[in-house]
């Protein structure tokens, strides 16, 4: 609806803009703290702007030389994240759009029953499943390795699953026919047909799975006990429970760390995320 | 072609033809399992399978070292006079009968004022979202920085309006509308999820609105909010399941819910109680307490709006 009168429009603007500023100033503060020699992060009045900006805050926060601080290896943290990301988002992309083919393109008996129960289990909360799933990995003798956290990334989830079927049902049954006829099998109509024309149901899945890596923190917490094996989000609430509330600048310099490159990567791929968010609040 | 013939011809016709359905359908039936084999993994392993033990876990004494031992009933009654269990529960449902209503009045708000055309609309939701990306330890530890008690910037901000700011986290009855307020920061999301519904509201029925002389009032109450109720109830559902497992932020502020306690939340009570305290079937039976609540609001939610969510267009 618009907003017709000028008054009207002139009052929009200014809350949006009031609110604007209070959404990102906390961002912003993060940046200008990481930034500060450690004396001003404490001056009252604050200091906006650092007098020198210290980018040794953050080769400190990634390489952690001080002594008194102990040994936070943020650079470490970020690669076993990596790690994880690249195994996992590797693992929900195969593993959902092969499931979902299976649910959306071919018809065999049973398949309405079991998808039916896979929605069901949507609503199942981790808690549930959280002794249970320890239980397992503990037989495996997996605790400690970061096996718990991305082989079941090979196993689907009800959720991507859920909505790569959607996406698949929306191509065109003739297209895969004609492919049939050819004599093409199953697979290869997966692969060369309805693979390449999902792209963007696809990218969507892999960069939810991807923030989902990055910003959990149960799990790690859970199965982790190598202080050296610790992701960013685990890493920077051990950082905090160790040094919480003295040098604010590092603190600031590692939290910078752990959002930067998710800010990043959302002025990349905007476009996947404002249709991802969509797909998945309005058809999902 | 005589009698005989065609008797023959069609006495034959169900075999000729039922050999190759059925070879057919068990070929279907073996790709389909073969497509769906990750899942019947994850299904049965990582869901199914834990499900189940879970539940039998629950009316345990276990330890994880050491076998489970069936003890009746005896953790949910000993749940039933703890304490600390009250506190949790109450803390957690405190928060999310806060957060919730809030948090969709203010996205809502948010996208309704981003759909009044204004210039720049992308770039205002750009800025929206923004601090949902942001990772939920992060988020904890850049607030905490925000809301100290004597170097927090909020507070100097409410000093310079001559307001004496409370000690946020370290307060217990401040602690948990600290919490309330920074849950809000992240509505970015369903900014983003309404204002597309927003979109979606087809123009016609504004018009016809605008002829019978409808206030903005009317059209906000019979045409926006019936259009995209069922948005909203979607966003609720998906609220509810995810405030009552409220965990990294408060875990990160204070793995105790320090203050006294204040922001002490069911999931937390529920990890020590399982990786503290290694009494994983008194966790499971508040895992299961947690998900019967859950269950309970969630249908709640489901039977209130039946008749208020409008399922027209799409």
């Amino acid at each position: 609806m618009q907003a017709k009168s000028p008054l009207a429009r002139l009052l929009v603007y200014l809350v949006l803009i009031a609110g604007s500023v209070a959404f990102l100033f906390p961002l912003l503060w993060m940046i200008s703290t990481s930034l500060k020699p450690t004396a001003e992060t404490m001056q009252m009045p604050p200091r906006w702007i650092p007098s020198v900006v210290m980018w040794g805050n953050y080769k400190q926060a990634v390489f952690h030389q001080s002594k008194e601080l102990g040994y936070v290896p943020f650079l470490r943290y970020g690669l076993n994240t990596l790690y994880l990301a690249v195994l996992g988002v590797a693992g929900t992309v195969l593993s959902n759009a092969l499931v979902a083919y299976g649910f959306a393109r071919l018809r065999w008996p049973g398949r309405d029953y079991l998808f039916a129960a896979t929605l069901a289990t949507m609503m199942i909360p981790f808690p549930i499943l959280m002794v249970s799933l320890f239980a397992i990995f503990r037989e495996l003798h997996w605790i400690g390795t970061f096996k718990p956290l991305w082989v079941p990334a090979f196993c689907g989830s009800a959720f991507n699953i859920f909505l790569l079927r959607q996406f698949f049902l929306t191509i065109p049954t003739e297209l895969s026919d004609a492919a049939r006829i050819d004599g093409a099998s199953e697979l290869r109509i997966f692969w060369n047909l309805i693979l390449p024309l999902s792209k963007p149901a696809l990218a969507v899945v892999a960069l939810f799975h991807f923030l989902y890596v990055w910003n959990d923190f149960l799990g790690p917490l859970i199965y982790l006990t190598d202080q050296k094996m610790f992701t960013l989000s685990l890493g920077l609430q051990f950082y905090q429970s160790q040094h919480g509330g003295t040098e604010w600048n590092l603190m600031m310099a590692a939290a910078t760390i752990v959002v930067a490159p998710v800010i990043l990567l959302f002025f990349f791929t905007q476009r996947t995320f404002i249709q991802g968010i969509q797909l998945t609040g309005l058809k999902g | 072609m005589g009698e005989a013939g065609l008797e023959a011809l069609t006495a034959n016709r169900p075999q000729a033809t039922g050999r190759p359905r059925c070879a057919a359908r068990r070929r279907d039936l073996r790709n389909g399992l073969l497509f769906i084999s990750p899942w019947i993994v994850g299904f049965g392993g990582l869901l199914l399978y834990p499900i189940s033990a879970s539940l039998y876990y629950s009316f345990c004494e276990y330890s994880v070292l050491q076998p489970a031992v069936w003890v009746g009933p005896a953790n949910y009654g000993e749940l039933m006079r703890d304490e600390v269990f009250w506190k949790a529960l109450y803390n957690t449902l405190f928060y999310a009968a806060f957060a919730l209503p809030l948090g969709l009045l203010v996205s809502l708000a948010l996208a309704l004022l981003l759909n009044t055309g204004v210039r720049g609309m992308t770039v205002f939701r750009t800025v929206f979202f923004l601090p949902a990306l942001v990772p939920m330890v992060a988020l904890a530890v850049i607030w905490l920085w925000v809301l100290n008690g004597d170097k927090g910037v909020l507070n100097y901000f409410l000093s310079s309006l001559h307001l004496q700011g409370p000690p946020w986290l370290t307060d217990p009855s401040w602690a948990k509308p600290a919490l309330i307020m920074m849950s809000l920061w992240g509505v970015g999301q369903a900014v983003v999820i309404y204002l597309a519904s927003l979109q979606d509201v087809p123009v016609q029925l504004y018009e016809a609105a605008d002829l019978d002389g409808a206030s903005w009032w009317h059209k906000m109450w019979h045409v926006t909010f019936p259009m995209i109720s069922p948005v909203i109830l979607f966003n609720l559902i998906m609220g509810i399941i995810g405030s009552l497992q409220f965990f990294a932020v408060p875990y990160v502020i204070s793995p105790t819910g320090a203050p006294a306690r204040s922001i002490y939340f069911l999931t937390m009570y529920l990890y020590d109680s399982a990786f503290s305290y290694l009494r994983m079937g008194y966790a499971c039976a508040m895992a299961w307490i947690l998900f019967v609540i859950i269950l309970i609001l969630t249908l709640l939610a489901l039977k209130v709006s039946a008749k208020r969510v409008y399922y027209g267009g799409a």
